[in-house]
């Protein structure tokens, strides 16, 4: 059963039709062509889909499309200020805190969600509030060192 | 499959009852979403209750707290009087999953999921916590140790939806504390789990406590012989191991990939040990 939902995705009005059982994230990649957020698990294990959902980070591969109607969704395309890259996103590249990229796009979520919350976390705080993300290239800690940095220039700014 | 938003109780208790077919209630969707996706189950409608405002709201009640069923585990960590009441079950709900997860789980999907290994319902258990349903026959309220009735069974009937989780009064000097053991620090499920809820007089004698166990039987489980062992005494050597053996007695577990029988068994009563001198000194007990 396909249905209308209208949402905001990255401040964008946008209307998608969707399966009553399609997740966001399939949504996301499939209808909208936000191909960002990542499906790794597909059960919430990993992380790699983690958007912003009206301030609270999640899993989109465990929210229906159909939620989405009404709501604020932020994802990681929404990031960058045009050509302009997030400072988490320039900290990431400096600390050369990714391989692969997979998991990135979630990982810089999470820690968005973590700085609006906490501006200044202990590495314990981070390394807790990213557990939900797993990377299986960078071994984590320039990761956390990419979001120690951004913490500390966000703070400065 | 039909997706229905209800906006308040009753059309969702109508929507229950009059539906045909199989019909899961989806709040957080942690479990729901995962088991639709693996093929585990295919529901005929999901009825999601996000769109019932009052399910949003922690408040206070004549009788105590009341939490909504669409209140998130995230959401109680940060509720100021909910944790100072009851510090116990806001960190068995805070236990669950990553932040990605506290986002969107709740203790009533935590509970209707009926888990062995589930984190909240020990919790909520030793604060003697009830379950409030509505159904086409009106409302009824179901202590939480009934409500799950084994691994992924529980007692709600056609048309009936919990709608809040009733948290009683607090007395001076009380206090709850819930541990677990996993492997790991964080995203991982608990092999034993154990819940402790205590009032203390000022002398530092009990005079209230309900000890609960999860993942050592089908369900989890209250623990008499503990509360027993704890009340009209001061939680003292002898009392401690008293309230161990009670609990190491009471576990009836299962042998699986995470514990076997036997450490289940002994570290139980070691987690009711602790979890009992964690709510003491919650409670103002000295050393």
């Amino acid at each position: 059963m396909t249905q209308l939902v209208n949402t905001n995705i990255n401040g964008d009005a946008v209307g998608f039709n969707c399966e009553t059982d399609e997740t966001l994230l399939d949504v996301l990649r499939n209808r909208v062509g936000l191909t960002g957020a990542k499906e790794g698990c597909g059960t919430g294990d990993c992380g790699a889909c983690s958007v912003i959902l009206d301030g609270t980070l999640v899993c989109a591969c465990l929210v229906l499309g159909m939620e989405a109607e009404g709501r604020k969704v932020e994802t990681v395309e929404g990031l960058s200020d045009g050509a302009e890259l997030h400072p988490l996103q320039s900290k990431f590249i400096e600390h050369a805190a990714l391989q692969c990229g997979i998991c990135t796009p979630g990982f810089l979520m999470a820690a968005k969600a973590l700085l609006k919350n906490n501006p200044d976390p202990t590495e314990e705080e981070i390394r807790y509030a990213l557990a939900g993300n797993l990377c299986r290239c960078t071994g984590y800690d320039k990761i956390v060192r990419a979001v120690q940095a951004t913490a500390a220039e966000l703070r400065g700014g | 499959m039909r997706y229905e938003a209800p906006q308040t109780t009753p059309e969702a208790v109508a929507l229950l009852a009059g539906t045909k077919g199989k019909v899961h209630i989806l709040a957080g969707g942690t479990d729901l979403i995962v088991r639709m996706k693996g093929g585990f189950v295919e529901p005929d409608m999901v009825l999601d209750i996000k769109r019932i405002k009052a399910m949003h709201l922690i408040r206070k009640t004549k009788s105590g707290l009341s939490i909504g069923a669409a209140v998130t585990c995230g959401e109680m960590g940060v509720h100021k009087a909910l944790k100072k009441a009851w510090p116990g079950v806001v960190e068995s709900a805070n236990l669950i999953g990553s932040d990605q997860i506290q986002g969107r789980c709740t203790i009533t999907g935590n509970l209707c999921n009926a888990s062995p290994a589930a984190d909240s319902i020990p919790a909520l258990i030793a604060a003697d916590a009830r379950a409030l349903i509505a159904g086409p026959k009106g409302e009824r309220l179901l202590d939480v140790g009934s409500l799950p009735t084994g691994p992924g069974k529980n007692a709600l009937k056609k048309g009936e939806l919990v709608v809040s989780i009733e948290l009683p009064p607090r007395d001076a000097r009380s206090a709850d504390a819930y541990l677990r053991f996993t492997p790991r620090t964080e995203m991982d499920i608990a092999v034993v789990s154990a819940a402790v809820n205590l009032t203390i007089d000022r002398q530092g004698v009990i005079t209230a406590a309900r000890v609960a166990l999860g993942a050592v039987a089908p369900t989890a489980i209250r623990v008499p012989a503990a509360e027993k062992a704890l009340l009209g005494n001061k939680l003292d050597a002898a009392t401690l191991a008293a309230v161990g053996e009670a609990c190491s007695a009471a576990c009836k577990p299962i042998d699986d990939k995470r514990g076997t029988v036997e450490y289940r068994t002994r570290v139980a009563g070691v987690l009711a040990k602790r979890a009992a001198q964690a709510a003491w000194m919650r409670a103002g007990g000295k050393p």
